[in-house]
């Protein structure tokens, strides 16, 4: 380990500012403080500092998603042998090793993509290179639908760390969540390659599909009337077709739970959100029998509350997309009013608008640009109750 | 985790205790960081230093006048320097003897006034008198004349008060609960009636009431003249901002007047004796001192005279600071102590790179989050070091702040308006109401490693400057 240290410290003058290679700076800043804690000691203020920085916080969120990736790389195997009938005589790990090989491109694309546009950026502005993408940049791959082609990955990914982050000025200065932005791209720009029945299950040309396959995730079902398809523990555990990442919401749960104990994760926005859900599910279930509703509509309007939560994207959403410090509310109540709209807004969209099967990404993204409101009046409360305070 | 969510369903309650009918104050936000290296019990009295020194950059704001030049010889309690704005304001030699030097740093802006102490110069003599006999006047001008006055600080800004203006009440908070800090009850043994006399004399300065705010098992609460108030909680419980705020929280336009306990002696000595003893009690504490405990010294001492000898041997470097690891301020063996403070701490400066520091388990790393394995030994005591543990960043995580700070206060937003220099939200927030020690926390808890309280002093110059 010592040649890792002694090959920074050395090249370290290398890259200062005039010597030769001052263009790679920051990658070399980047790469020395991964590897090495800096020497830095506090120059002002307190003099001890917390031994939790950008770059666990972010690992921390990482290793919440761990479950969710490998269960996800799990479900891409069985949701393909499921597909062309093999499921039954093959293997976990062979189910497994198949996701593996599907998965890891999609993960390399949207890390190579995103920190290479970082890297750029971080350099030409001079400042070091900041670990915002590091989850970003597995969030992306979880919520595509497997057969997305890489290079769409690319574009989508390349749109959101620049249009979506760093015309902002990077880390923690972004208005909406990059990885939903990048959802969100691919899916108003490639609409035929992105929905449909054809992308979520992994399939090559030539692969001979059981009788009655079809491909569709559950909630497209359900948002065609047929809510039966799918069994309530399917969708719990995630043996069912859906993105990468969201589908177990088992494998969510556990990642709520490092989140939750951590504190790096505000269970208030979990809690609020989830409660959102539940509640306008708990309204639609109120209206089911009203007259005028097409039968599909009604069967979805009857969908028990509950069974939202565990379908398409919402575990998903409210687990690790709402919870994004930097695009979520950044007051304590304001937490609770920003995750309430979202699960309100995901279930509506979802519901009543049968273009857009995924109402979480949109909820979210709706409420991004909301939050800085709903902090503002929740700001604004406090200087009322000061300005109150001084003339009572 | 279970703290957090008594942080948030159990708001600060307020009840009576009916022992003695005082009230009582149980605040739920904040941390208490626990070092090793507290001082034990136990008090040294040491030798008067050979020299001492008054260093205006103590004061925050402060613009000097000198009154004396090098080799000039002074009594104990003779002024030094003025402030330029306020020249009743006098700032007096500790020790009598001989001005060695006036030392200076960048555009001649003074650092410190040396004297070389020397007994036989002798006192200046004051009024020796029961301070519930005099008058508001002369008790003021006794306090202006004799250096005492700079003790009284002011909130709004934490800056010394003003002469001219009259406080709502004078706040003393009695204990102290930073990492390590000294502890008021031993420090006041044998000098309660001192106290006392000191009290008496500041009641006079205010219409209101001084208020103590006392803990548990206080020494203080049979302190007479007073308004008392009992706190409880973890760390910034014993800041007298955050009891201010709440009990009688700062509107605009209130003042009220700190001050520290020790230097509330400062005042009792004065009148007790009619002159200055600015003899004090400093807690040299730190896991890098061999056996913390007490020093009886006095005000400006030198730090080598305090900690020479009393380290650990090291091979590597290790930080003095004179006061605590939170708010003090970095000094060099060389360096003198601060005016307000009666502690130094002793930690290794941690300037090594550390091999994947950021991704370790953590058994030795504390921290207000629950992201390292230490977080299941709550009662352990650590070694902390001065290094930064991470890179700059711009504000990423949210609510770090909110939980420790026990105040109705919004931190990130104030700071967000000092950062844009917006004065009106910076009023509106509260800018009125804190000083930095009372976000010192935020500081140190900090993923993105913000410099709390060097924005917020920025913020309060700034006010300072523009409304005055």
């Amino acid at each position: 380990m010592k040649f890792i240290k002694n090959f920074f410290v050395k090249t370290e003058p290398l890259v200062q500012k005039g010597a030769k290679f001052y263009w790679l700076h920051s990658v070399h800043e980047g790469f020395f403080s991964l590897f090495f804690v800096q020497k830095d000691t506090s120059k002002s203020g307190t003099h001890i500092h917390d031994f939790i920085d950008l770059k666990r916080t972010m690992g921390v969120v990482v290793l919440a998603l761990v479950p969710a990736i490998l269960f996800g790389m799990y479900n891409t195997g069985l949701q393909h042998f499921l597909a062309i009938g093999e499921a039954a005589t093959t293997g976990f790990f062979e189910m497994f090793l198949y996701g593996l090989i599907k998965v890891l491109p999609v993960i390399a694309v949207s890390y190579i993509v995103g920190l290479g546009i970082e890297f750029v950026f971080a350099q030409q502005r001079g400042h070091g290179i900041h670990e915002g993408f590091l989850v970003s940049g597995i969030l992306i791959p979880l919520v595509m639908p497997i057969e997305t082609p890489l290079w769409m990955i690319a574009v989508a990914t390349a749109f959101a760390v620049i249009l979506g982050k760093e015309v902002f000025g990077g880390t923690g200065m972004n208005i909406w969540n990059p990885a939903l932005i990048a959802r969100a791209f691919l899916f108003f720009a490639y609409p035929a390659q992105m929905s449909g029945e054809s992308v979520w299950v992994a399939l090559k040309d030539g692969d001979k599909l059981v009788d009655g396959f079809s491909g569709a995730t559950p909630m497209a079902q359900a948002a065609a009337g047929n809510i039966d398809n799918f069994s309530v523990a399917d969708a719990f555990f995630g043996f069912i077709p859906g993105s990468i990442g969201e589908t177990s919401t088992l494998a969510i749960l556990l990642g709520a739970v490092v989140l939750i104990v951590t504190g790096i994760g505000s269970w208030k926005i979990m809690v609020s959100t989830i409660a959102g859900g539940a509640v306008m599910g708990l309204i639609l279930n109120i209206f089911a029998g009203s007259a005028g509703l097409s039968p599909e509509v009604a069967t979805y309007f009857s969908l028990p509350f509950w069974q939202h939560l565990i379908l398409g994207g919402f575990m998903f959403g409210a687990i690790f997309m709402a919870t994004d410090p930097v695009s979520a509310a950044q007051t304590e109540k304001g937490k609770w009013i920003y995750g309430f709209l979202i699960g309100i807004l995901a279930i509506i969209i979802r519901v009543l608008n049968p273009a857009f099967p995924e109402g979480m990404m949109l909820a979210i993204l709706l409420m991004n640009t909301f939050a800085p409101l709903v902090d503002h009046y929740v700001v604004n409360a406090n200087i009322k109750k000061r300005l109150k305070r001084a003339s009572a | 985790m279970k703290s957090e969510f008594i942080i948030y369903f159990c708001p600060p309650i307020k009840y009576y205790s009916w022992f003695n009918m005082s009230e009582i104050i149980k605040l739920r936000k904040g941390l208490n960081i626990k070092l090793k290296g507290s001082a034990e019990k136990m008090l040294e009295v040491l030798p008067f230093p050979a020299t001492v020194a008054l260093k205006p950059t103590d004061f925050p704001g402060l613009t000097p006048k000198l009154k004396v030049k090098a080799d000039a010889v002074v009594k104990a309690g003779d002024a030094l320097f003025y402030d330029k704005y306020h020249p009743e304001i006098l700032f007096t030699a500790p020790l009598g003897g001989k001005v060695i030097s006036v030392n200076r740093g960048e555009r001649r802006k003074v650092l410190e006034v040396v004297i070389g102490a020397d007994e036989s110069a002798g006192f200046i003599e004051f009024t020796k008198a029961d301070p519930t006999t005099l008058s508001e006047d002369e008790i003021k001008e006794q306090l202006l004349k004799s250096g005492l006055w700079p003790f009284l600080k002011r909130r709004p800004y934490g800056v010394i008060a003003s002469p001219n203006e009259k406080p709502n009440s004078i706040c003393i908070s009695t204990f102290d609960t930073a990492p390590m800090a000294p502890d008021y009850n031993f420090v006041i043994e044998g000098q309660m009636d001192t106290f006392q006399t000191g009290i008496n004399a500041l009641a006079k300065l205010t219409d209101g009431k001084v208020n103590l705010g006392i803990n548990n098992d206080s020494k203080f609460s049979h302190v007479k003249n007073v308004e008392i108030t009992q706190f409880d909680g973890p760390h910034p419980a014993g800041n007298v901002g955050i009891q201010i705020a709440n009990t009688s929280p700062l509107n605009k336009g209130d003042i009220v007047w700190t001050i520290n306990v020790q230097d509330v002696l400062f005042i009792g000595r004065l009148f007790e004796t009619g002159k200055v003893d600015f003899s004090r009690i400093v807690a040299l504490t730190g896991s890098e001192v061999e056996t913390p405990k007490y020093y009886k010294t006095v005000l400006g001492a030198p730090v080598a005279s305090l900690i020479d000898g009393k380290l650990k041997q090291a091979d590597y470097n290790q930080r003095i600071i004179s006061g605590n690891v939170l708010t003090g301020t970095k000094v060099k063996e060389q360096c003198y102590l601060s005016y307000y403070d009666s502690q130094v701490s002793v930690i290794p400066e941690g300037d090594d790179y550390e091999l994947m520091g950021w991704a370790t388990l953590g058994i030795n790393k504390f921290s207000a989050t629950k992201t390292f394995i230490s977080s299941l030994f709550p009662k352990k005591e650590y070694e902390l070091n001065a290094n930064l543990h991470g890179g700059d960043r711009a504000f990423v995580v949210s609510g770090q702040y909110e939980k420790l700070v026990p105040m109705d206060i919004l931190p990130v937003h104030l700071l967000k308006a000092i950062l844009v220099n917006d004065i009106d939200k910076m009023e509106q927030l509260g800018i009125y109401e804190v000083v930095e020690e009372d976000f010192a926390l935020c500081e140190y808890a900090c993923t993105s490693k913000i410099e709390v309280q060097k924005i917020l002093r920025q913020g309060i110059n700034t006010m300072i400057k523009e409304l005055g």
